[in-house]
């Protein structure tokens, strides 16, 4: 961390706003204001306090970057991160804190990292673990507790953060004593990220941090067993292997377990080299170039009409890394019903859970993909199936219309960013129609480079993934990507405080917010199947936006007109630091493809009247 | 097709698309002569070793409402192992979510191993009844036609004892009810496998025993 001289940190005690009773009467609960200060930058060689012990296991794991929010419970871990080499951003709101850490882990790779305090700081995180858990993201988040002795006496700011985190977590832990809480958090960070990733929580009783321990962490590893043998059965790959061989009509169908196993260049090969085509799953975006000739971009509910044809005619679907959410099978009786099912997971609990899988093959994406690769000896016989492939995107191809007497069109919006910038380029959304516009109007290319919120649907998830994704690029060296986030004019009210994070720490992103006054997924909803009746659906009026992106300090601009785009987009990424375009987009527009919940991926809507 | 209107896509209508004639089950199976196409639900027993620590009941109940799985009983206690409980589950399920709940559970951290007990296993339940006492001789009767024990009998109400499996549990609640059962308390199933047969995959005497591996067929 180099620039703590430009932004001091924020761990003035005052800052709290109300001191914490237990402090005052809880025995051996020392105030931390009066703790010896260590001079700036200076690394203990030696852990003294079980919160020094947390940071030195987290130091020990590899952990750089956090995001998180002070509090009462959490600041002897605060206090144990000053002069720490792990970089800290103070968020705005503790659920941005864990946004903007779930989408540091999805750029990076490595574990983000969120904190926060006890009661409302651990309840606030909760939606942010929620959806890392959906998405099967690594993080690990660390909340301070009431002292032990508190704990179960509805102390100020306790909540049971270890009981309302349970379902939403891969594992969680209440940590015991100073003497075990490192190894703890290190056992915490590794499990988030060993087999199939997910969230991990250490709550930390504020008597563990601050009691004295001569302990210093063991290396960091995760608990036995949950670190699986990342290779297939050999029968049951030879198996697949001939199914694949002897398939028509093969079809690949890449899972965000395709990006997170980092098995990207081994989906690629095998694809390329069986010549089989592929569509993705909206978390497997980037895993497989969209621009390839193989490629039909992603299926499921507004997937493009070709995945969802490919995927309703396909004999043989290989599927890696999914689960098959229900947004991408449609109707279970409809998904793929004439097609066998190599299903590749890291993930048992994930094979037939819920679409029989004909070969089920547990394992690492990439390890498996190799294995099959290797046991394949003959190419599938499918030139009439890549034909027919093809003939559905001319079919089916992915437009919208641009007239004159109709405001500015979104789609064009995400087309004008893509063409302005690079393939490293990444991409954050919040959720709703601008998320579908923004996943179905840009070409990806590379994994890591599409950031949303896809299992839980988190509407704000936008703004401080954007915060996160920047400075994992920044920490990756990386500079000089840009990093775009569409939002919805919704999603952005939700969370948009976070705007003052990017302007404090002059974070390079442009904000792009397709703003239609709606909730808009839900008026295209409300006109589908609730005729037409907006109820609560339409703001009618919105704040300023590019005058509130000036009140925060960054650049605000307004756009209503085709014409005004491109400069707009030019001005806004050449502009070194956040930037907030509040496109002012045609209100009615609807999202199209699209297969009405719990219907035929084959019988798609191209129209409004075909819903 | 609602014509050139600019509001859309272009392409056939989803009726003037070809469709293909196959279907899937609820649970995902393609409906195929190959395949079987529906699954009835049975009871199963599930052994589970875990680790004794705090919250792992609620890691394991909560899991099975959270996904709804139908519960008949659920049981815990201590074994010969220190820190090691076994928790045994009567679960009515079809063949693949029991598949399910044991997937589930073994991701569960505590978890050590879990699996059904074979359909041969020892199973038992302890339930205490408590029946009106105006009849003591008749209630001693049936008491000792089920092997049950009196552990209370005052004037007014008599407790029994007993122990059997769910077929012979449920005969003697029928056979009190001509008393009038005041109160009931069961502890669900219990079970371990016969022989030399494991209760829970990989169990050893007397040890920790290994921890799951993955049942992917």
């Amino acid at each position: 961390m180099s620039d703590s001289a430009a932004h001091p940190r924020e761990d003035d005690p005052d800052a709290e706003p109300a001191s914490d009773p237990a402090d005052a009467d809880g025995p051996g609960a020392a105030d931390p204001a009066g703790e010896e200060n260590r001079p700036d930058g200076e690394t203990p060689t030696a852990v003294s306090t079980g919160a020094e012990s947390v940071v030195a296991a987290l130091e020990a794991a590899g952990a750089e970057t956090a995001f998180g929010v002070q509090g009462g419970a959490i600041m002897p871990v605060y206090d144990a991160l000053y002069g720490s080499s792990i970089r800290h951003l103070t968020m705005a709101h503790e659920q941005g804190a864990a946004h903007a850490a779930d989408a540091y882990g999805v750029v990076s790779g490595e574990p983000g990292l969120c904190l926060a305090t006890s009661g409302p700081g651990a309840t606030n995180l909760v939606t942010g673990i929620a959806d890392a858990d959906m998405d099967s993201d690594a993080m690990l988040a660390l909340t301070g507790q009431v002292p032990t002795e508190f704990v179960g006496n509805d102390a100020f700011q306790e909540t049971d953060t270890v009981g309302v985190t349970r379902p939403i977590t891969k594992h969680n832990y209440f940590a015991g004593d100073a003497d075990s809480v490192g190894d703890v958090v290190g056992e915490a960070f590794e499990l988030s990220r060993v087999g199939r990733p997910g969230p991990t929580l250490v709550d930390l009783p504020k008597d563990v941090t601050l009691d004295d321990t001569e302990e210093s962490p063991g290396p960091a590893e995760a608990p036995a067993g949950t670190d699986p043998n990342p290779s297939a059965r050999e029968d049951a790959v030879a198996a697949a292997a001939r199914a694949i061989e002897e398939a028509d009509r093969p079809l690949c169908l890449f899972g965000g377990g395709v990006i997170k196993g980092e098995a990207s260049e081994a989906a690629r090969k095998f694809a390329r080299t069986y010549e089989i085509p592929v569509t993705t799953t909206m978390p497997g975006i980037g895993s497989f170039p969209e621009d390839d000739e193989l490629s039909l971009s992603w299926a499921g509910m507004h997937g493009t009409g070709y995945a969802n044809m490919a995927i309703t005619h396909t004999d043989c679907l290989i599927a890696v890394g999914t689960r098959f959410d229900d947004r991408l099978t449609g109707g279970i009786d409809t998904f793929a019903p004439e097609a066998e099912v190599v299903h590749i997971d890291i993930d048992p609990a994930e094979i037939s859970k819920n679409v029989y899988a004909d070969y089920p093959l547990v394992g690492d994406a990439g390890t498996v993909l190799d294995q099959l690769f290797e046991a394949i000896h003959e190419e599938p016989d499918a030139d009439e199936w890549r034909e027919q492939c093809q003939e559905w995107k001319e079919t089916y191809p992915m437009t919208y219309a641009t007239p004159d007497d109709e405001p500015l069109k979104p789609q064009f919006v995400v087309e004008a960013f893509d063409e302005a910038t690079d393939d490293d380029t990444i991409v954050t959304t919040g959720v709703g129609q601008h998320q579908m516009w923004a996943s179905q109007f840009w070409t990806y290319t590379e994994p890591r480079t599409w950031v949303s919120s896809h299992g839980l649907g988190t509407m704000g998830y936008g703004v401080p993934a954007a915060v996160g994704a920047r400075v994992a690029a920044d920490a990756m060296g990386d500079a000089d990507r840009d990093v775009i986030c569409f939002d919805g004019d919704g999603s952005f009210l939700m969370t948009m405080q976070e705007l003052s994070v990017a302007v404090r720490e002059d974070l390079d992103i442009t904000f792009a917010v397709l703003n239609n006054e709606y909730i808009g997924m839900v008026r295209q909803w409300q006109d589908a199947f609730f005729e037409g009746r907006h109820m609560a659906s339409d703001y009618n009026w919105m704040p300023e936006f590019d005058k509130l992106a000036e009140a925060f300090g960054a650049l605000g601009i307004r756009v209503d007109g085709y014409d005004e785009v491109a400069p707009a987009v030019e001005e806004a990424l050449a502009y070194d630091g956040p930037a907030v375009i509040d496109f002012h987009v045609d209100p009615e527009e609807n999202v199209l493809p699209m297969v009405p919940s719990g219907g035929a991926n084959g019988r798609f809507a191209l129209t409004e009247d075909q819903l | 097709m609602s014509g050139e209107d600019a509001a859309g896509m272009p392409g056939p209508a989803p009726d003037e698309r070809p469709q293909p004639e196959g279907r899937r089950n609820l649970e995902g199976h393609r409906i195929d002569p190959v395949v079987e196409a529906e699954h009835d639900s049975r009871r199963a027993v599930i052994s589970a070793l875990v680790e004794d620590e705090p919250g792992v009941l609620a890691r394991v109940s909560g899991l099975v409402s959270r996904r709804q799985f139908n519960i008949e009983s659920l049981t815990v206690g201590p074994t010969t192992v220190e820190g090691h409980s076994r928790i045994t589950m009567v679960v009515e399920e079809t063949d693949p979510g029991i598949d399910q709940i044991e997937k589930q559970m073994a991701k569960l951290k505590p978890v050590i191993s879990v699996g059904e007990v074979s359909g041969s296993a020892v199973t038992s339940e302890l339930v205490l009844l408590k029946v009106h006492g105006e009849e003591p001789d008749k209630v001693h009767a049936v008491a000792e036609m089920y092997d049950g024990q009196t552990l209370d009998a005052g004037p007014e109400t008599i407790t029994v004892q007993l122990t059997g499996d769910e077929s012979k549990i449920d005969d003697a609640i029928d056979a009190f009810d001509q008393f009038g059962i005041i109160e009931i308390a069961r502890t669900g199933q219990t079970a371990l496998a016969r022989g030399n047969i494991p209760t829970a995959p990989g169990e050893k005497p007397g040890t920790a025993g290994e921890p799951t591996t993955p049942n992917t067929d």
